[in-house]
Order: structure tokens, then C-alpha cells, then sequence
């Protein structure tokens, strides 16, 4: 089922948590909600299940107004961050909670229910599991168990808190994978939260970025990966470098020399150049770079990272180069550029952001490595 | 858990502090000072009394009696403590109102207060002429100096026994499982009765236990509400004062015995209803 959210907005005491927020869900989608601690992901999430109510605003399930239904209403599946499960009923007696609840005129024979939580059971991989009860299981286990739950009353869309936030980092991937199946072969609705961007953009169909309340950007992970539209965003999604540069006549300026970039279009005047890490190139002989002392290696994975010392008045920044390339490098002079950047002007607001994905000097560059 | 019947006489786990030889001699040496030789000394009485003048003197009607109040009141009080403890326990958990801290340390002073005190207290307020007896007699209700007095004052001393054991069980539910039975559909009824009461049954068991066996031994604040008619409103621990101040000995000795006995083995199977409940759901979730 679609899920719009129109111009939410909550208060908690005289604290704005979320500020007319809108949000379309379309039906059958994987949307992620991430942002940091306190940007009101959470909250969002706990407004669409009714378990808060909003200060202003409506939320929508399909045509109809659900802002005006009780939690019970609604009928959601909610999995918790700690999975909440009954811990005094089996797996199985857990998983037929939300069945068993109904008016006898709703609810299903007792056969059916059992039947039904067993599918269940057998969908998140728990057959055989059915008489243990929550203690008796790992945390993985009562993920599922959680999720299983929530899925047995058919819910109209299925809200998930930080689903993933209990569990250790093995755990996480598998399940990460497992979720993503089990919705491509349920397609219920499914919205979730987390603060891993790994998460969002690996499992998501959309990703919602969210800061202090409102919502930064929606797209597709490519979309929020590739073209941020904000600082916070480039900064949040991925590692990135900012350094202040100013423009002139189409040419972009880092201190005294011009560092090989052009935005054409642009009005002179201070900005801040964002790029991120593996977006560069290095340069021999420098006619308009960046340049600047290694003052640290570190090998991660398949790449290694170098922080270079642009100046003292800068904080260092960050490059990744593949480990043979970089060897070379250890505790001399670089001269490097980006291959991909984004301007944003000091004033933050939209009309003054410039983004821009290559310059052409930039690209020319690039075909040459 | 399976391993654990196999274990005998060890460490559960591998421990970092030694001492298990030294804690368990002093633990048994002090229990064998404290209870065991006490209670075994009573026992000795009893066993030299012979099986058929222990039985005649155990079955006499007047002790019978007793007992069957003293168990009877003991038992309708901890129910009654069990249901009104958990609400107590609930508001105080639950929600923040003015005075809250002063209801919460109000809960143990039944604890603190002379027995005797209380019951004299409760015999001003429930005898005929008192507050609240006054206003019950022209119902045709009597408290005070029949087996409902010994019932409240049992009440009074047990209360805090539910309260404090079921507390900071319920501290501990997770709001989140409230909600997630919302979520799922259950009413606030539904919740109440399917999610959070059975959770809370281990400790409510413990407390009841508790509240029980208090009742059971009290003797300060019940012989003065009771009357201490015979056979009607008499307990069996007043019972074996009168016995022991007729220098009757082995009748006291076999009262005693009797009670020993029916509370242990009551106290065992209500230990042992709560270690199973505990055993299913204990370490969190």
C-alpha cells in the first residue's frame, strides 16, 4: 500500500523532532530512512505506525486519512531495534500473537493460525524452531522472529526501527541479504530505519537522507552517492573532502594558484569544493593542482589511504589510490585533482548551490590515466 | 542447562575467585546454628512424643481449627496482596504524580513497624466502635475479632513482600513490548492479560510466597484484631503460646511440627512452580 505523508510535523515539548516533513511511499517499495542520532528518522517511522501522534499534519494509506486511526487501526507490522518479543510465549505462539488478538468475526481458525505461523516460521528460515522460546534463541534468530511476527497480520506496510542495530557485523550482512529477498518475494510495503549508510544504499530502493528534522534528500542510493544536494548529504554519505576555494572568472582557486578546475558558469566569489576520496587523479608535474606533503599512509582493504597536509591553515585531506600507486608516495610531495566535485556556495541555500559532476579540464584529464 | 543435573558438587562455571570449599563450610555452619539445629531440636521433641499421641494431640478439633485459620487467612491474604501489590507496583512503576516518593517508602512500613502497634491500629480503626467499624456494623459487617480481622492485619504486614519483589521486575519491561502488542492488534486488555501478567508471574509467585509465609508465622499484630476466639478466630501460633504457658509441652512441640511442615512443603512447590516459569523465559529478550 502507498503511505503519504504530508507536511508532518511533531513537537516534542517545545522541541521541533520533526519540521513539515513530506514523504511519498510508493507501494511496494524498500525505502530507507537514514540520518544521524536525533535527525528524527525515529520519529517519522513511530508517526506513520501511530504510535506517536503528530502536532500537524496528515499521513495517508492510500486514499484513506490514517492520522485519525489508533495504532491498532492502522494495521502496521512494527519490528523494534530489540526486537520487543514475548518472552513468557513460544517462537510459534509469538508469531500467531497478532492473529490470535482479533475479534473472534476477523480472526481465523485456530488450525489456520497455526498453519499460517508456520509458513511464516519457514519463510525466515526458522522451521523446527517453532517451541523455543525468545531466550533459547541467538540475536539473529530473534530478528526473525520479530519480523515474522509483524508479517503474520498482513500488514498494509511493514516499519522496521533500526533493524539491524543489535547485531554484530556478520550477522548484519546476512540478514542484510535475507530481508532483501524475503521482500522481493513478499512485496509488502517496507519502510526502515538505520544510521548505516552501507545499510541504506545496499539494501534500499530509496534511501531518505534526513538532518535536524527534515528531510535532506530522496533518491536512489546512485542518486544520493553520486549527486548529493547538500553539504550535510556529501558529508554523510561516503567519506568526502571539503576544502574553501574561490572562484574567478570560471576558474576555481585554492589559496594563490589556480588548481586546474573550471566552472564556467559560475559567479566569482568563496565556495567550498567537495569531492570524495577515490575521485582523483595523481598529476605529474603540477600546472594546477592540489598539492601537498603525505603525512600519513594507511592501508584499508584493497586501497591506500594518504592524508596530505594541503597548508597549514587547512585540515588535511583524504585519497585513496590503489596500494601499488601509492607505495611510491610514502612521505613526499603529491600533486593530485579531482576527477568528480561539487561547488556549494557559503549561503547553503539552494539557489546558490552549483553542483557539477566533471568539469571539462577534468575530463580531459581523466582519459589521459 | 542440560550439563547442569551432571555437575555435582562443583563450580557451575570455572570461577576467578577461589573459595568455594571456605563459602560453602561457612554457609553450612551458619545455617546449621541458625535453622537447622533450632529446627531439628523441634522435630526431636515431636519424634520422642510417639506416632499415636502425635496424631491424637495434631488432630485434636481445637488445633485443627487453628491451623485451618491460620493457613485460610495466611492464604486469602496473599491473594489479595498479590492482586492489590501489583497494582500498587504498576502506579509506582508507571507513572510520576506529586508524593509518589512518599507512597513508595510508605510501602515498606509495615516492615519497620512494631507488629503489635499495627495491630493494635487496625483493632481501633475496625473494632465496632471505631472509624472504620462504625461505619461497616449497620451493614451487618464485622471485622475486627473474627477471621476477616486477621485477614486485614495480615494484609497490612504482607504488602510489601508482592510490592518489592514485583517492582523491579516490571521496571524492567520494555515499553517496546507494549507497543509491539499494539501494533500487532492486541487492546489494552489484550496486552494487559497476554503480554505484561504472565511476564510479571515469576516475581508475583515469589512475592505471594513471601507475603504467605509472613502470614502464616505472624502472631504481634493478629492476636489483637482477632479475638482469639477457639475454634473460630484462634491462630495456631497463639494456639502454641497457650499450650506452652499450660507447661503442655508436647502438644506446642507437635502444633509446631505440624506448621513446620505444611509451610515447607507449600513454600517447595511454590519455589518450584516459580524456578520452572523462571527457567522458560529468564536471560532477557
Amino acid at each position: 500500500m502507498e503511505v503519504r505523508v504530508q507536511n508532518i510535523r511533531k513537537e516534542f515539548g517545545r522541541f521541533p523532532a520533526l519540521d513539515d516533513v513530506s514523504l511519498d511511499i510508493r507501494s511496494g517499495e524498500l525505502i530507507a530512512l537514514l540520518g544521524p542520532s536525533g535527525s528524527g528518522k525515529t520519529t517519522l517511522l513511530r508517526l506513520i505506525a501511530g504510535l506517536e501522534s503528530p502536532t500537524d499534519g496528515t499521513i495517508f494509506f492510500g486514499a484513506e486519512d490514517a492520522s485519525k486511526k489508533t495504532v491498532q487501526q492502522r494495521n502496521i507490522g512494527f519490528v523494534f531495534q530489540h526486537y520487543a518479543l514475548f518472552r513468557h510465549m513460544t517462537v510459534l505462539d509469538n508469531v500467531s500473537f497478532g492473529l490470535k488478538v482479533r475479534p473472534s468475526s476477523r480472526r481465523p481458525p485456530a488450525a489456520d493460525i497455526r498453519r499460517r505461523a508456520l509458513d511464516l516460521l519457514e519463510l525466515v528460515q526458522l522451521s523446527g524452531l517453532e517451541k523455543r522460546y525468545p531466550a533459547q534463541l541467538s540475536g539473529g534468530q530473534r530478528q526473525r522472529v520479530a519480523l515474522a511476527r509483524a508479517m503474520a497480520v498482513e500488514p498494509n506496510v511493514l516499519l522496521l526501527d533500526e533493524p539491524f542495530g543489535a547485531l554484530d557485523a556478520q550477522v548484519r550482512k546476512e540478514l542484510r541479504k535475507w530481508l532483501r529477498e524475503i521482500h522481493d518475494r513478499t512485496g509488502h510495503t517496507t519502510v526502515f530505519v538505520t544510521h548505516d549508510q552501507e545499510e541504506a544504499l545496499e539494501l534500499a530502493d530509496r534511501v531518505v537522507v534526513m538532518s535536524k528534522g527534515a528531510i535532506e534528500q530522496v533518491g536512489t542510493p546512485d542518486d544520493i552517492y553520486d549527486h548529493p544536494v547538500s553539504p550535510f548529504v556529501y558529508g554523510f554519505i561516503g567519506q568526502s573532502n571539503c576544502i574553501d576555494v574561490t572562484l574567478s572568472s570560471g576558474e576555481i582557486w585554492f589559496e594563490d594558484r589556480p588548481i586546474g578546475l573550471r566552472a564556467a558558469s559560475e559567479p566569482d566569489g568563496v565556495a567550498t569544493l567537495y569531492f570524495r576520496p577515490h575521485d582523483i587523479e595523481l598529476i605529474d608535474g603540477c600546472g594546477g593542482c592540489l598539492a601537498g606533503l603525505v603525512t600519513a599512509s594507511r592501508r584499508v582493504a584493497g586501497t591506500r589511504h594518504l592524508e596530505i597536509d594541503l597548508g597549514k591553515a587547512h585540515p588535511p585531506v583524504e585519497i585513496e589510490l590503489p596500494p601499488e600507486r601509492a607505495s611510491s608516495t610514502d612521505h613526499t610531495r603529491v600533486a593530485f585533482r579531482p576527477t568528480k566535485w561539487t561547488l556549494f556556495r557559503k549561503e547553503g541555500d539552494v539557489a546558490a548551490v552549483s553542483r557539477q559532476a566533471e568539469a571539462p579540464v577534468s575530463e580531459l584529464a581523466r582519459t589521459g590515466t | 542447562m542440560a550439563f547442569r543435573s551432571s555437575t555435582r558438587w562443583r563450580f557451575r562455571q570455572p570461577s576467578v575467585i577461589p573459595g568455594f570449599g571456605l563459602a560453602l563450610g561457612v554457609t553450612l555452619a551458619w545455617l546449621t546454628l541458625i535453622v537447622l539445629i533450632p529446627l531439628s531440636g523441634l522435630i526431636w521433641r515431636s519424634t520422642s512424643l510417639g506416632w499415636s499421641s502425635f496424631m491424637s494431640l495434631v488432630l485434636d478439633e481445637r488445633t485443627v481449627n487453628a491451623l485451618t485459620i491460620s493457613f485460610g487467612t495466611a492464604f486469602i491474604a496473599a491473594v489479595v496482596n498479590l492482586f492489590f501489590g501489583v497494582v500498587l507496583a504498576w502506579v509506582l512503576v508507571r507513572y510520576r504524580f506529586p508524593g509518589k516518593r512518599v507512597i513508595d517508602a510508605m510501602v515498606d512500613l509495615p516492615f519497620a513497624l512494631p507488629t503489635a502497634v499495627a495491630g493494635i491500629a487496625l483493632t481501633a480503626l475496625y473494632a465496632p466502635n471505631g472509624w472504620i467499624g462504625s461505619l461497616l456494623e449497620p451493614l451487618g459487617i464485622k471485622i475486627a475479632f473474627t477471621p476477616a480481622g486477621i485477614v486485614v492485619a495480615l494484609v497490612f504486614v504482607g504488602l510489601p513482600f508482592v510490592v518489592r519483589t514485583v517492582q523491579p521486575v516490571m521496571e524492567e519491561i520494555d515499553k517496546e513490548v507494549e507497543e509491539a502488542a499494539a501494533t500487532l492488534g492486541a487492546n489494552r486488555f489484550q496486552t494487559i492479560s497476554r503480554v505484561l501478567l504472565p511476564g510479571l508471574l515469576p516475581a508475583g509467585l515469589t512475592g505471594f510466597a513471601l507475603a504467605f509465609a509472613r502470614g502464616v508465622g505472624e502472631y504481634g499484630s493478629v492476636i489483637f484484631i482477632a479475638g482469639n476466639l477457639p475454634y473460630v478466630s484462634e491462630i495456631a501460633p497463639l494456639l502454641i503460646i497457650i499450650r506452652l504457658e499450660e507447661f503442655n509441652y508436647p502438644a506446642a512441640t507437635a502444633i509446631a511440627t505440624v506448621m513446620l511442615f505444611l509451610s515447607f512443603i507449600m513454600l517447595l512447590v511454590i519455589n518450584s512452580i516459580q524456578a520452572w516459569s523462571r527457567r522458560r523465559y529468564s536471560n532477557g529478550a
